[in-house]
C-alpha cells in the first residue's frame, strides 16, 4: 500500500486554492466564543477589580480599595486574616484531594494498562471509570447523605457492629465528606491522562527492565513513573485548578459551613458586591496560575492526544 | 507482549480497582434505589415499602420551583449547545489541518477556557451582561424611549449569557477531541479523493465525514451531558430563570424527603438515555461502514 507521509497533506494547504473555505474563516466561530465567553469576561474582571461601588451599582474608578478590603487585616500581625485563612483552608484541601486522587488515579490506570491483558477489556473498563464524568456532580454529592448521614449506612453498620455507641457526626457535612466528595467527582480527571500516557509506553521497555533484573516496585518507579509525568501534570493541573475555584462542592457537602475561596466570591456576587467579587477572582487566579506554572514548564498538550 | 502472570500483585490491583468502581457506582446506585421510597420513607434505608410516590411529588413541582419547566429549559440549552459545540470543533479542527495563522495561540485560549476556574468565567460573563444592561438602558434613555426603556429586564438569559458559558466548557472538549481524531487520521484517503477529482468540500462530505463521524458524536455527547449537568459556570452568569442542576442545587438544602433522589433519578436517566444514544448511533454506522466498505 501506498502510505503517503503526514507531511504532504499538511504541507500542501489546499489542492485547488479558492475553493476550499479559508482556514480561519472556519476557526472563527469557534474563536468568537472563547472572544465573547472567555477572554473579554476575564478582562472585565480585571477592569472591575479596581471600580468602586455602593449598594445600588458600579462606579467606574480607577482604585485598590478592593485589594486592599481582601487584605484588610492581614499584615498587622496577630490572627490570620479571614482571606489568608480560606486560602490556608481551600489549599489544605486542594493537596489533600490531590495527593488522593494522584495515588488512587496511578493505581487504577496501572491495572488497566499493565495488567489487564486483552484490549476489549481494556476499553470496557476504562470507559466504566469515565461514565459517572458524564453524570450531575451534585446527584453525586447527595449520594452521599443516604451513606453518610446520622442515621445513614455507614453510621448504622457500625452500630450494630458494636463499634460506636452513638453516631458518628462528622461523616456528613464536614472537611471529611467534602474532601471525599472531591475524591470521588475528580479522581476521572486523572486516571484519563495517566491512563494515555501509560498507552504509550513502548512495552519493550518493560521487558528489557525485567531482563535486566528489575523488580516490579523498580520497573514502575524507575521507567513507567517517569514516562507517565506529562500524564501526571497533565491530571494534577485538573484538579489542582477545580478544586482551588469550586465552591459548588464546598458548599453541598460542607453543609454551607466550609469557607472556600470560589464561595467567598460567589456570596460577594450575590450582595452585588461586583468589584470586590472581582478583585477575589483576580487573586485566585494569579494563585492558580503561579501553580500551574509551578507544575510545568509547557508541556506540549498537543503532542499527547 | 509484556503479560505478567496473575501474581499476588495482579488480584491486590483488581481487588483496588473493584473497590474504586464500587465507590464509583455504590452511592449513585443508592439513590436510585432510595428515590422508589414508599410513601412514609425517609431518606436512608430502610426502604418503608416500593412506590413511585416521590416521582409524583416531583411532577406536582418541588416547594416553589417548577421541575417541568426548569427540565424543558435545560433539555433545549443541551441541544442548542450539542448542536454549536459539534458544528464549531467541527469547522475548527478541519482549520486547524491547514496552515491556520494564528492557531497555537487559540489552541491555548481553549486550553486555558478548559481549566480556567469557572466562578472566574462565571463572574467574567455575568460582568459582561450586566455592563451591556447599563450600557442598552444608558443608551434608551439618552433617545428617550422611556417605555423601552421601562420594559428592558437583562441581557442575560438561557440563550444568551448561560449559552456562552457553556460554550466556553463544552468547545475546549470538543477541539481537543478532533485533534485527537485527526492526529490518527490517515490523509491518504483524502489524497485519493482529491487524486480522483473530488472537490474539496465532496472530499469532506464523502471521505472525511463519514471516517470521523463516531468521534463526532462523541463530540456531541460531551456537549449535551456536561451542558446537562453544568452549574459552576452558569451560576453567576443566568438571569431570572434557572437551569434544572441550579435549581437541584438550591432543593439540596431546603428538600428533606426522597423528591430529590427522584430528581437525581431522572437527570441521570437523561444523561444515560444520551450516551446510549451516542454509543448506539456510533456502532450502527461502524456497522454501515462495515457492510458497504467501498463510499
Amino acid at each position: 500500500m501506498n502510505t503517503p507521509t503526514p507531511r504532504s497533506s499538511t504541507s500542501v494547504p489546499s489542492a485547488s486554492p479558492g475553493r476550499g473555505i479559508a482556514p480561519w474563516w472556519q476557526a472563527l466561530p469557534l474563536a468568537t466564543v472563547f472572544a465573547l465567553f472567555f477572554l473579554i469576561p476575564l478582562g472585565l474582571v480585571l477592569m472591575v477589580s479596581f471600580w468602586n461601588y455602593d449598594q445600588y451599582q458600579m462606579i467606574p474608578d480607577f482604585s485598590l480599595q478592593n485589594y486592599l478590603a481582601v487584605f484588610d487585616g492581614c499584615f498587622s500581625g496577630g490572627d490570620l486574616c479571614v482571606t489568608l485563612k480560606t486560602y490556608l483552608s481551600t489549599l489544605k484541601f486542594c493537596f489533600l484531594v490531590w495527593l488522593i486522587t494522584l495515588v488512587v488515579g496511578f493505581t487504577v490506570s496501572y491495572f488497566l494498562a499493565f495488567y489487564v491483558r486483552s484490549t476489549g477489556m481494556q476499553v470496557v473498563l476504562f470507559v466504566l471509570c469515565t461514565i459517572p464524568f458524564w453524570t450531575s456532580n451534585v446527584i453525586r454529592m447527595i449520594a452521599w447523605v443516604p451513606l453518610l448521614g446520622r442515621n445513614g449506612l455507614v453510621n448504622d453498620v457500625l452500630f450494630k457492629l458494636g463499634m460506636v455507641d452513638q453516631p458518628i457526626e462528622w461523616l456528613l457535612f464536614s472537611s471529611f465528606s467534602v474532601t471525599l466528595a472531591f475524591v470521588h467527582l475528580f479522581t476521572t480527571f486523572m486516571i484519563v491522562p495517566i491512563f494515555n500516557s501509560m498507552m504509550r509506553i513502548d512495552r519493550r521497555l518493560l521487558e528489557a527492565a525485567a531482563d535486566g533484573g528489575a523488580s516490579a516496585w523498580q520497573t514502575l518507579w524507575n521507567v513507567i513513573v517517569p514516562l507517565c509525568r506529562t500524564g501526571i501534570i497533565i491530571g494534577s493541573i485538573f484538579v489542582i485548578t477545580i478544586v482551588m475555584g469550586d465552591f459548588v462542592t464546598v458548599g453541598v457537602m460542607g453543609g454551607q459551613q466550609i469557607a472556600s475561596v470560589g464561595k467567598i466570591i460567589q456570596t460577594q456576587t450575590s450582595y452585588l458586591q461586583f468589584p470586590l467579587a472581582a478583585a477575589n477572582a483576580v487573586i485566585l487566579l494569579a494563585v492558580v496560575l503561579m501553580i500551574i506554572w509551578g507544575l510545568t514548564r509547557m508541556v506540549d498538550i498537543r503532542k499527547e492526544l | 507482549m509484556h503479560t505478567p502472570k496473575r501474581t499476588l500483585g495482579f488480584w491486590l490491583l483488581a481487588l483496588f480497582f473493584a473497590a474504586y468502581v464500587l465507590f464509583l457506582y455504590g452511592p449513585m446506585l443508592m439513590i436510585v434505589v432510595l428515590s422508589f421510597q414508599g410513601p412514609e420513607g425517609g431518606l436512608t434505608l430502610p426502604m418503608r415499602g416500593l412506590s413511585l410516590h416521590w416521582f409524583q411529588q416531583l411532577a406536582q413541582g418541588l416547594g416553589v420551583v417548577d421541575i417541568g419547566a426548569a427540565l424543558q429549559r435545560s433539555l433545549s440549552l443541551g441541544l442548542v449547545v450539542m448542536v454549536l459545540t459539534v458544528l464549531f470543533s467541527l469547522l475548527a479542527g478541519l482549520a486547524f489541518r491547514k496552515k491556520l495563522r494564528g492557531g497555537t495561540v487559540l489552541f491555548f485560549v481553549a486550553v486555558s477556557s478548559l481549566i480556567m476556574p469557572s466562578i472566574i468565567i462565571s463572574l467574567g460573563i455575568g460582568l459582561e451582561f450586566r455592563l451591556l444592561d447599563n450600557g442598552v438602558k444608558a443608551v434608551l434613555d439618552t433617545l428617550g424611549w422611556q417605555d423601552t426603556l421601562d420594559n428592558y429586564g437583562t441581557a442575560l438569559g438561557i440563550f444568551s449569557s448561560a449559552l456562552g458559558a457553556h460554550l466556553s466548557w463544552t468547545l475546549p472538549f470538543g477541539l481537543l477531541i478532533m485533534f485527537a481524531i485527526f492526529n490518527r487520521f490517515n490523509p491518504a484517503y483524502e489524497e485519493a479523493a482529491r487524486d480522483l477529482g473530488a472537490s474539496p468540500w465532496q472530499t469532506l462530505r464523502h471521505v472525511v465525514l463519514p471516517l470521523i463521524a463516531p468521534a463526532v458524536i462523541g463530540i456531541g455527547m460531551f456537549g449535551f451531558t456536561l451542558s446537562w449537568d453544568e452549574i459552576a459556570r452558569t451560576s453567576q452568569a443566568i438571569g431570572d430563570v434557572n437551569t434544572l442542576p441550579l435549581e437541584l442545587q438550591g432543593l439540596t438544602t431546603t428538600v428533606t424527603t426522597p423528591a430529590i433522589y427522584a430528581l437525581g433519578t431522572v437527570t441521570m436517566v437523561v444523561s444515560f438515555v444520551v450516551m446510549g444514544l451516542a454509543v448506539g448511533l456510533a456502532a450502527l454506522l461502524a456497522a454501515r461502514r462495515k457492510a458497504q466498505p467501498s463510499t
